[in-house]
């Protein structure tokens, strides 16, 4: 396994009612397919409220009816030491694909990327389209997925002065991140596209399209097939 | 049945606990931002603990009741009128159709709490009825909407009504000053005069202060911190961002982020801030997560004791 992986994770009481679950100091994938173990495994477990997971650590929420701060930390080290980790990279991910419009009139800062990075608006797009994405975290806004790693070739710094709004659809990079916008919202990150699918329908049962731990790949999709999928053109 | 809505206010919301179990898909919790209060006025009627209220933030809020029944107002006093009488904060009172209940202005603290017998009847989006504006979730449209000028809050007409009131030690004190603080998170990356400036310092409440945080003003705290790893925020988690003015991020907040945490203020504690208002003084003082438990376990105990 690997050497940055802290397990048992390190337990820090934050609050009487949540504690940070701490699994490694630096960001990659089999840091995440533990996370992701440790957050399914608890998940059904009663008196627990609400699971955080992001990139290398875990917040529990418990109800404080149900647990006190000793026998959570118990609970704890009982589920995450049942997981077998070596089991853990055979596990098929999710995976999402999600069609995307690179069009400079919905990515306004298409071009500015290549400009900044030496290549054709083309070479950005592909490249882009090529990498398998990992959803390392979800926040910002609801269903808002963080999803590394961006190519190197193609990473650009957040915008200086974040836009106001930044229309829903939109799919960004910043550094080595990248997400769709699932709602309007304000934003500084570079906008290559806009895809026509909602990330996010609370009537559904599946919620959010994207869940921490899926593997997300972007396609390209002509205007037309953008519009028929009822993709729509307001302004950036 | 229903509450006309004759004028709405500053800001009232429909609030229950807050909807839990979804924060890994980025949706906050929202609730009441003076749960105690919240849990007074639901057992002072008698209601499921979780049964929905109505949050007025500063006042200038009046309903005309359109049947009969029983309401509980607890927290802050904004004020209040019956019919043109004053009414106190903290008790139940019989309602009976035509009548005009009236917030006023904050003469202690700043949020105040409305139950009725039954809870108001609203149709719950992720299981709650919680309003977050910010995320379009909640409130009686579902839609996250304030409540508006000409609003119907639902409600089952009854004839029941028992006169009572939360035990005067069970009040809390909003003029209190000391907001307790749990350590953890980034708490060891702060230094050790800084941690001094943080629990001996005063701070101020900001213009800056809503549901989603209060941003305080005072003695700067962890200037040379970076960014961490974005991770979970906690309810009452204490952010500092680069300017090292501290921010007490509440039931609104974003659900996960990359400034450095001191700690988290306390349940109790985090109740007693949102009924302070910006220009309001306020002084952090550790607590052991043993002492913030027990105060937990006290405030639960009243309350089904009461019952």
């Amino acid at each position: 396994m690997n050497d940055a992986l802290i397990f048992p994770p390190d337990v820090d009481m934050v609050s009487d009612h949540a504690c940070l679950l701490t699994f490694s100091n630096t960001i990659c994938n089999e840091v995440a397919d533990v996370i992701a173990a440790v957050s399914s495994a608890l998940c059904d477990s009663l008196g627990v409220v609400d699971l955080v997971p992001s990139y290398t650590t875990l917040l529990v929420v418990f109800n404080t009816d149900h647990f006190d701060r000793f026998n959570i930390l118990k609970h704890i080290h009982d589920i995450s030491t049942a997981i077998d980790l070596e089991k853990l990279s055979q596990q098929a991910q999710n995976e999402v694909e999600i069609p995307v419009y690179y069009g400079s009139e919905v990515g306004p800062d298409l071009e500015g990327i290549a400009t900044h990075c030496g290549l054709s608006t083309d070479e950005v797009i592909q490249l882009h389209c090529a990498t398998r994405y990992r959803a390392y975290a979800i926040g910002f806004s609801p269903g808002f997925a963080f999803l590394g790693n961006v190519p190197e070739a193609i990473r650009m710094p957040r915008k200086t002065t974040p836009r106001l709004k930044v229309p829903q659809g939109s799919v960004a990079i910043a550094e080595q991140q990248t997400a769709v916008y699932p709602s309007v919202s304000p934003g500084g990150w570079q906008i290559l596209g806009r895809t026509p699918v909602s990330l996010v329908d609370w009537e559904s049962d599946s919620l959010a399209l994207i869940q921490v731990g899926d593997t997300v790949r972007f396609k390209p999709m002509s205007r037309e097939d953008f519009l028929a999928q009822g993709g729509l053109l307001d302004g950036v | 049945m229903a509450f006309k809505v004759i004028k709405p206010g500053m800001l009232a919301l429909v609030q229950d606990l807050g909807r839990l179990g979804y924060q890994h898909l980025g949706v906050t919790t929202g609730g009441p931002m003076d749960e105690p209060a919240f849990r007074w006025a639901n057992a002072l009627l008698g209601n499921d603990d979780n049964a929905a209220q109505i949050e007025i933030t500063f006042g200038m809020f009046t309903l005309e009741a359109q049947a009969q029944t029983s309401i509980a107002i607890t927290g802050a006093d904004l004020a209040a009128t019956l019919n043109g009488h004053s009414i106190l904060s903290w008790q139940t009172y019989q309602i009976s159709k035509g009548d005009v209940l009236a917030f006023h202005q904050p003469t202690f603290g700043l949020r105040a709490y409305l139950a009725v017998k039954g809870g108001f009847l609203i149709k719950p989006v992720l299981g709650s009825v919680a309003t977050v504006m910010r995320e379009k979730l909640g409130g009686l449209t579902g839609k996250g909407d304030k409540i508006a000028t000409g609003d119907r809050l639902p409600f089952q007409e009854t004839t029941y009504h028992k006169a009572c009131h939360v035990p005067r030690l069970a009040i809390p004190n909003y003029d209190q000053v000391e907001i307790d603080v749990v350590t953890g998170y980034q708490y060891d990356h702060f230094s050790g005069l800084d941690r001094a400036r943080f629990f001996s310092s005063e701070y101020t409440l900001s213009q800056h202060c809503d549901r989603m945080g209060y941003r305080l003003d005072g003695t700067a705290i962890g200037r040379n911190l970076k960014g961490i790893i974005s991770e979970g925020i906690a309810y009452g988690a204490i952010q500092v961002p680069s300017d090292g003015q501290p921010i007490v991020l509440l039931n609104d907040r974003q659900t996960i982020g990359g400034y450095p945490k001191i700690g988290c203020v306390t349940h109790s504690s985090g109740a007693l801030l949102a009924q302070k208002k910006p220009g309001d003084s306020i002084g952090f003082r550790y607590v052991t997560v043993d002492h913030a438990e027990r105060a937990r376990h006290l405030l639960m105990s009243r309350i089904n004791q009461w019952r």
